[in-house]
């Protein structure tokens, strides 16, 4: 027996569920959509994770459309069902005032939608297991190149053992050609908090964490520039320890690593800058190979205007910028260990004509 | 004297001291009384944490806003986390549990009353406690202030050497004070459970608002004292100098990250099964059906219990586990996702066939099986570790779990709150003020979360104050700012509603949904002593058979 | 409303359910295993991890007497609540008085340890990762015996004052199940601490 509170169904409420259903279907399409819409631009791609360059992105990218499809048919089978039942067992206002059957249970359906479930899991699990395997455990080559990553607040240290060369937040690596495969393998470490490294394009993200070494490879199929940043909460500025991935072609990679090997440029005009550096508190945190300048809390400046950016990314290497960061740190990343350097402004240009001859 | 729960304005109410009214309240041991306070204290901290959302929306609106600080971004969204989390979700749970769980088993009250306020009260000083953080936690070097380090609370972050200060503490402490408290009235829910269902109510024949409330106390007790030993171990850390965390000293950052994912993983069931409660009393009685396949319903809730114990590292997967550690969590994630799923063939199958009325309640719960359902399915997406991988601590994440969170839990939440308003105050809400805010708030919840997922698969991680320009997550960005602005307007729309309505309802009388639980058998708002008679029931739907003498349930169960 | 009772007065079967106050502490019982398996899993993660300073093996001589001491007080408290039950008043509070005296002597022999342990051998609770985890695990479980005192101190000062009697065996019961947790831990803790750990 309904109860007198049960209003009849206007036609405008039906309209209304209708409207629902619209709304539903337009926002499904808006998300496709939004999907196709990310172009990649050479100079600054849109690191879209289904874009990939790179075998392990590849892999987990084909996982991916894998469970998307299997996802979207239980989608599309549920929410077809639910939409029926809206439509099609919705109380008329012609319908007597009798309760419908009172049915408790089925025990064939609950079991085909119980067993039906455990197989799709099944089988979502074997495709995802070699994924995993695939990508966790291969094997390094001999001819990878090795890097180890040492995250720190909020700027990223890149050394490489086997080439003598140290820099900071752009990392340099070299194509790899699925003929001679030469893709970079990363030991992930940590200076201070969890950090994690992550281009999209490239490989799905790993953790720095510190007392515990963490690996990870990548092959990159194609030359360019690919952007990610860190991706695991570190602190105040967490949001702009950016990372750039130059990928370059053999030949440029053997010559960009020979002159990072070098020390630092000695040009005899900038020697009042270099004397600051020197002798006011850089050197406790920075260093410069060649002059004796051996500080590890904060970037190597070796070859500091070998990089687009300063301030892992959070700002571009020009003049104005240099000389901004190191007068005034809060003005372009507030929170982020760079102390205030205090300096008078001739000693602040000289330091900056220094550091620009650190190419 | 007013010894209802709530006195519709007699005569008699208008004549008390205000001074008594609040003595009773502050002093009540009565489960209804206990319940209204924890729905009202959530609610206010539900405001509280939606503003800040709002505020963390509109730093990002835009690429390069600086409408708030890093800093304070970065408290803003480790106080929005732990706010909902912990003082909006867990006590609004607690609270419709607590009023209801006795009223549905024929009981005159919980099992341990004092504890039951003393749980309450534990809870509410709880939060209090972190929000003094914004006054009280400045500590050495001025560095302090609400906390900032995620609603994880990730180590070393934590330590000394990178929390200088009380912020953390702050954190800390709140959460370890509300946690007793959580536990105190999952002892208490179990108990009851156990202990005062009336004559003729066998577990099988409990509502299953019971069964669910059971289970979920069950996992609160396995679950949150995890937090807590891992908060000691902190506090042990930080003021101690102990070393568990402390990875200069050979400890491991993992294991935070283990101990808080084992109570964390569990907590968010520990959220959402109270809200299958609530669906699975809203459906059926909205079908005017019995809920399809009861038993089946509680051993998959129960499996629920026990699988989701097994898959905290699902929220590790970046963390350098081996293969096979990745392998064995990303089985035992999709397996979680069959019970889940089930119960949602099982709502379906109690709509089909059925008359189903499309009042308020039903729609929020329609809302609720659709979102529920993308929720799912999304979390299978991130349980395929790879995928996870790319996916993980990226917007992706946070659209997922807000669609469980907003589209799931906060949905049943306003189905609850409309069904079981009128029995709580003895009057309806308005019909049209519902559909207003269902339909808003849907579109502004769909405007945000569908759009929130397209950031994090173009590369856009979580937890940062600002973002790059030219990496295509400008328009989806602005978007869900936007979605915002009409979920807040449809909010305020509820609690407009929720005031007019207390004042000016339509009486509702027993039973204004023609229902079947014990609950709808007494006055609304119910007697202080809840049962003139402990009633003795023989079926699941004792109502029904009262309705229905010539057909009742206990004729087929 | 009445009409609710009338069609289903037919509780021919005896209606049993569990008495609250077991289940309670049974529940309790189950939290509190959970937090002291997250402190067991820290001890046996950190084993042979500390970067320096006094391992185990070093420093940790087995506390037999005193473990001997907190078991048996197990039993007495066992006896205690079954003199209660059946009435015996006297026997009931002696053996509980034991109980509280062999609790206590185990925290004294505790407390004995610890004093060696910090002032001749060095081991405080910042000391490495063994003193943390050791000082926490064991600290730990003597908080919950300090408090298990205290409860059967309050109960023996009432069955002093003549008020526990048969009626209440119940109530002490359900103390004794927490007393009887607590020795349980200690099984684990000793076997995880002196026996595995060394």
């Amino acid at each position: 027996m309904v109860s007198e509170n049960a209003k009849r169904r206007t036609p405008r409420e039906r309209d209304l569920s209708r409207l629902a259903g619209v709304v539903a279907l337009l926002v499904g399409i808006l998300l496709a959509a939004g999907l196709c819409a990310a172009r990649p631009s050479s100079d600054h791609p849109v690191p879209n994770i289904f874009q990939p360059q790179s075998t392990p992105a590849d892999s987990i990218d084909h996982l991916s459309r894998f469970v998307l499809s299997i996802t979207g048919l239980i989608f599309l089978v549920v929410f077809t069902l639910l939409v029926y039942a809206v439509a099609k067992f919705r109380s008329k206002a012609t319908d007597d005032t009798r309760e419908p059957a009172q049915v408790y249970g089925s025990t064939q359906i609950e079991l085909a939608w119980t067993i039906i479930p455990i197989l799709i899991v099944v089988v979502l699990f074997a495709a995802t297991a070699r994924v995993i395997h695939g990508i966790q455990d291969a094997p390094k080559p001999p001819t990878a190149v090795e890097v180890t990553a040492i995250g720190h607040q909020f700027w990223w240290e890149f050394r490489y053992p086997g080439l003598g060369v140290v820099t900071a937040n752009e990392l340099h690596i070299p194509v790899s050609d699925p003929a001679h495969p030469t893709p970079t393998f990363l030991k992930l470490l940590s200076a201070d908090t969890d950090h994690s490294f992550w281009i999209p394009q490239l490989a799905g993200k790993t953790d720095l964490i510190p007392n515990r070494v963490n690996e990870m490879w990548m092959d990159p199929h194609s030359t360019g520039i690919y952007i990610g940043q860190c991706a695991q909460y570190c602190g105040t500025q967490h949001a702009k320890m950016l990372l750039r991935v130059s990928v370059d072609s053999p030949a440029d990679f053997q010559t960009w690593a020979s002159s990072q090997k070098q020390p630092a440029n000695q040009d005899e005009k900038e020697i009042a800058g270099r004397h600051v550096f020197e002798n006011t508190a850089c050197v406790n945190c920075h260093a410069v190979g060649g002059i004796g300048a051996t500080g590890r809390f904060g970037p190597d400046l070796t070859h500091l205007m070998s990089r687009q950016t300063i301030a892992s990314g959070a700002a571009d290497n020009t003049h104005e910028n240099l000389r901004l960061w190191i007068q005034n740190p809060d003005a372009i990343k507030p929170g982020s260990l760079m102390p205030a350097m205090q300096l008078g402004d001739a000693d602040l240009d000289a330091l900056v004509r220094y550091l620009e001859t650190l190419r | 004297m007013s010894s209802d729960a709530i006195a519709i304005r007699t005569a008699d109410a208008s004549s008390e001291p205000w001074l008594e009214t609040l003595h009773g309240w502050v002093t009540t041991v009565d489960h209804k009384r206990l319940g209204i306070l924890y729905i009202v204290y959530a609610l206010l901290f539900l405001v509280i944490g939606g503003i800040e959302a709002t505020i963390i929306r509109i730093q990002l609106i835009f690429p390069h806003m600086s409408f708030v600080s890093p800093q304070v971004f970065n408290r803003l969204f480790t106080m929005h986390g732990t706010t909902m989390i912990f003082f909006v979700a867990m006590p609004i749970l607690f609270g419709f549990a607590n009023y209801f769980v006795p009223l549905m088993i024929g009981a005159r009250d919980m099992a341990f009353p004092r504890l039951n306020a003393f749980s309450f009260w534990l809870t509410a000083f709880g939060g209090l406690l972190l929000y003094f953080s914004l006054v009280g936690g400045s500590g050495l070097y001025g560095a302090g202030s609400a906390p900032d380090v995620g609603w994880w609370a990730y180590a070393p972050l934590t330590s000394r050497a990178f929390s200088p200060g009380h912020s953390s503490d702050y954190w800390t402490i709140s959460l370890l004070v509300s946690g007793f408290g959580s536990i105190g009235t999952a002892i208490n829910l179990i108990a009851t459970i156990l202990s005062l269902r009336c004559p003729g109510m066998t577990l099988g024949r409990m509502p299953l608002f019971a069964w669910m409330n059971m289970v979920m106390s069950g996992m609160v007790l396995i679950a949150l004292t995890p937090l807590s030993a891992a908060q000691i171990m902190l506090m042990v850390d930080r003021y101690l100098g102990g070393h568990f965390f402390d990875t200069q000293a050979g400890g491991s950052a993992a294991i935070w990250m283990h101990f808080f994912w084992i109570f964390g993983h569990p907590e968010v069931y520990i959220l959402i099964i109270p809200c299958f409660a609530f669906v699975s009393e809203i459906v059926p009685v909205f079908s005017r059906k019995p809920i399809f396949g009861y038993p089946v319903m509680v051993g998959a809730t129960v499996c629920i219990g026990f699988v989701s114990m097994s898959v905290w590292a699902h929220h590790m997967f970046t963390i350098g586990m081996n293969s096979y550690a990745n392998s064995f969590f990303t089985i035992t994630t999709m397996a979680v996702g069959v019970p889940t799923g089930i119960k949602i063939f099982n709502w379906l199958g109690t709509m089909w066939g059925g008359k189903l009325i499309f009042k308020t309640p039903m729609l929020f719960c329609v809302g609720f099986l659709f979102q529920f359902l993308i929720a799912g399915l999304t979390g299978i997406m991130l349980g395929a570790a790879p995928f996870d991988w790319q996916l993980g601590n990226s917007y992706f994440v946070v659209a997922h779990f807000h669609y469980v969170i907003v589209g799931g839990i906060l949905f049943a939440l306003f189905g609850a709150f409309y069904y079981w308003f009128p029995k709580i105050t003895g009057r309806m809400m308005s019909e049209s003020l519902g559909k207003l805010h269902f339909w808003l708030f849907l579109i502004g919840f769909h405007l945000t979360f569908d759009s929130m997922h397209i950031p994090g698969i173009l590369g856009m991680p979580r937890r940062i104050y600002t973002y790059e320009p030219g990496r295509g997550w400008e328009l989806w960005n602005l978007l869900c700012t936007i979605g915002t602005f009409v979920q807040g307007i449809a909010i305020l729309i509820f609690v407009a509603n929720l005031v007019i309505s207390y004042f000016k309802g339509a009486k509702a009388g027993n039973d204004p949904w023609d229902a079947w639980t014990l609950e709808w058998s007494v006055s609304s708002p119910p007697p202080s002593y809840n049962f003139a008679v402990i009633p003795a029931v023989a079926s699941r739907r004792p109502l029904w058979d009262c309705k229905h003498p010539e057909d009742t349930d206990s004729r087929y169960e | 409303m009445s009409a609710i009772t009338n069609p289903m007065q037919q509780t021919s079967a005896a209606w049993t359910i569990p008495y609250r106050g077991t289940v309670g502490m049974a529940c309790l019982i189950i939290a509190e295993s959970a937090i002291f398996t997250i402190f067991v899993v820290a001890y046996l993660f950190y084993l042979g991890k500390s970067l320096s300073g006094p391992t185990p093996r070093e420093v940790l001589e087995t506390p037999i007497f005193f473990t001997v001491c907190l078991l048996s007080s197990s039993l007495t408290i066992h006896f205690a609540s079954r003199f209660l039950e059946h009435g015996k008043r006297s026997a009931f509070l002696g053996l509980w008085l034991l109980t509280i005296v062999l609790g206590g002597l185990f925290l004294f022999g505790t407390g004995l340890e610890w004093h060696h342990l910090i002032y001749e051998r060095g081991l405080t609770i910042s000391t490495n990762l063994f003193g943390t985890t050791y000082y926490s695990l064991v600290g730990l479980h003597g908080f919950h015996v300090i408090v298990g005192l205290l409860m059967l101190t309050i109960v023996f000062i009432f069955a002093v004052a003549g008020r526990v009697g048969p009626e209440q065996s119940k109530r002490v019961e359900v103390l004794s199940m927490y007393w009887h947790f607590v020795d349980g831990v200690w099984v684990v803790v000793f076997t995880v601490v002196y026996v595995i750990g060394r």
